[in-house]
């Protein structure tokens, strides 16, 4: 069960704001969901190792050579904010 | 015209290389199709045929292909159904549209689909539902689901896709067409616009099991920006068997058995496809998957964790929509999501964070990490004594719109037959085996890593004796 609490911790973790409505409806529905998913916390898994990718490749690595990459421009070209030759954003401190 | 469309993609291409019909008429054809779409299938549509000679000789003869919005196309809009990506083109395309592009497979058009890849209905765009051409009340599943419709309704030849938990396979299934997830790997992912890194694959979306295969052929290889991706073992072969002599099909009770919630039609369609293929020479025995039931569990704390993480990125720094760009940075971050996402999307952010979080990432996130590791070790015993694996890919038929939307967990119970195979990185393929009360029905044959071919030989010794008439909603 997720309380209007932790619904509201969850969202700030996750720069999500969200309406009074959508956080009532977001405990029921995540608590539902998770009421199901509970189910595999009574398999018996101890010593079972985790997976966390299918395949079998580890450290794949390649030549470390300089290359060409995005001209400065396109990579800017689809920013809200182009400022400067960088990406413009909001002060932390203003409001 | 009609006649030009009434071919599979690989007779297109055939007749192309004879000389007998011309690719740019083709190409012509399908764009005038696909432009008075009206299932919403498409949300960009090329305005003309590209430039170009030696179409007739390349491998795909300039057949032209329907891509979902997910992957980035250099210049082309691509949001991947999100209203946050609103206006986003690419300085760049995805190395799977890029290889088909030079094997002679030209952009036709960006397909709708559901918001990020994130549901079973088409129902969570931003460009709104896609309409299922054999029944416009209904949906073309999902998340591919624009490139299914596409392909069924004849608004293009052939399609790709992304398969996460189901997505090619699902609405393939829906809308009375083959889709196949490849192995984990086998294709590159580079220029997908991820959901969930350890499980995206993109994949075909196609009338029939030949053109499948052709188009995979050229899909796969290892790409250098995608450390993940695997040099495929030999090449994807063309589909010749015309029976199914020495193979041995397992039926998962996990997953097709009295508790598991397949609908009766569905059911009665796949007792009499099994039957059809033990005429046609296999051996259908029962199978187990001991942790399968639990794989639709896993998998809704695996892909939102990935999912969350992935996200993260649409900020309203770098690229689409900005909110309140005037306030403080934390506020302006939340309100562009608050803004840009979608009610599923949302959702999924919100479980996948829970599951991560401080205190709860064992319980949650550790415990389904451990639970794909048995999922894995299940489908490696089972294909010691079974060639493949076979299901329903969905539990029911296409649905009405908005019939499930209200109830997240009755949608997500849409993947039950098909998450399994994504947790394991299994390759997998939907064929329509029929019809049930008037809609398709989809057969899902799953093998071990790496056997795309002799699955796509076994599909279409069934395709053959199954003999579906797709032809209904091409009008």
């Amino acid at each position: 069960m997720l309380d209007r609490e932790q619904v509201l911790h969850v969202a700030r973790l996750a720069r999500l704001a969200l309406s009074d409505d959508e956080v009532e409806r977001m405990s029921a529905e995540l608590s539902h969901v998770l009421d199901h998913i509970e189910k595999i916390r009574e398999l018996d898994l101890d010593g079972v190792p985790p997976t966390s990718h299918v395949i079998d490749v580890v450290n794949a690595l390649r030549s470390d050579e300089p290359e060409p990459c995005l001209p400065h421009e396109v990579a800017l070209a689809s920013a809200p904010e182009p400022l400067h030759g960088g990406f413009g954003v909001p002060s932390p401190g203003a409001a | 015209m009609s006649e030009l469309i009434d071919l599979t993609a690989a007779a297109a291409a055939e007749r192309i290389r004879a000389r007998e019909i011309d690719h740019a008429e083709l190409f012509e054809a399908y764009r005038e199709r696909a432009a008075s779409d009206d299932l919403n299938a498409f949300v960009w549509v090329a305005d003309a045929p590209p430039n170009g000679n030696g179409y007739a000789d390349a491998a795909l003869a300039g057949v032209p292909i329907a891509v979902k919005d997910l992957f980035c196309t250099e210049g082309v809009p691509s949001q991947s159904g999100s209203k946050i990506l609103e206006g986003y083109r690419p300085p760049y395309t995805a190395t799977v549209v890029e290889k088909l592009a030079e094997a002679g497979a030209p952009l036709l058009g960006k397909t709708n689909q559901d918001e990020f890849a994130m549901g079973s209905s088409n129902e969570n765009s931003a460009f709104g539902p896609v309409l299922n051409p054999w029944d416009r009340a209904r949906v073309p599943g999902g998340s591919s689901g624009g490139s299914a419709a596409a392909v069924a309704a004849g608004l293009a030849p052939w399609a790709i896709g992304t398969d996460t938990g189901g997505s090619i396979r699902q609405p393939a299934a829906l809308c009375g067409i083959v889709g196949f997830k490849p192995t984990y790997g086998a294709c590159s992912r580079y220029g997908m616009i991820a959901f969930a890194s350890s499980l995206d694959q993109a994949g075909p979306l196609t009338r029939d099991v030949t053109d499948a295969a052709l188009l995979l052929r050229h899909m796969v290889g290892h790409d250098r920006r995608d450390s993940t991706s695997l040099e495929y073992p030999g090449e994807i072969a063309v589909p010749r068997a015309e029976s199914l002599n020495g193979i041995r099909l397992g039926i998962p009770g996990e997953l097709v058995g009295t508790d598991a919630g397949v609908d009766q039609g569905v059911r009665a369609n796949f007792d009499a496809t099994l039957r059809l293929a033990e005429t046609l020479g296999a051996t259908v025995e029962p199978c187990q998957l001991p942790h399968a039931s639990h794989a639709l569990s896993a998998y809704y704390l695996i892909a939102p964790a990935e999912a969350s993480a992935n996200l993260a990125r649409f900020d309203g720094v770098r690229y689409g929509l900005r909110v309140d760009g005037d306030a403080d940075l934390t506020t302006m971050y939340s309100r562009t999501r608050e803004v840009g996402f979608g009610a599923e999307v949302k959702r999924r952010i919100m479980l996948g964070t829970y599951a991560l979080s401080s205190g709860y990432y064992d319980a949650y996130y550790g415990t389904a990490q451990k639970v794909r590791t048995k999922i894995a070790e299940d489908f490696a015993a089972a294909f010691e004594r079974f060639d493949f694996i076979v299901t329903p890919t969905s539990p029911w038929t296409a649905f009405e719109l908005n019939s499930k939307t209200a109830d997240p967990l009755a949608m997500y119970l849409n993947d039950f037959c098909t998450v399994p195979m994504s947790l394991a990185g299994t390759p997998a393929i939907s064929i329509p085996s029929g019809l049930a009360d008037g809609l398709p029905v989809g057969f899902q044959l799953a093998g071990p890593a790496f056997s795309e071919s002799r699955l796509l030989d076994a599909a279409y010794a069934l395709e053959r004796a199954i003999g579906f008439d797709g032809s209904a909603p091409r009008r």
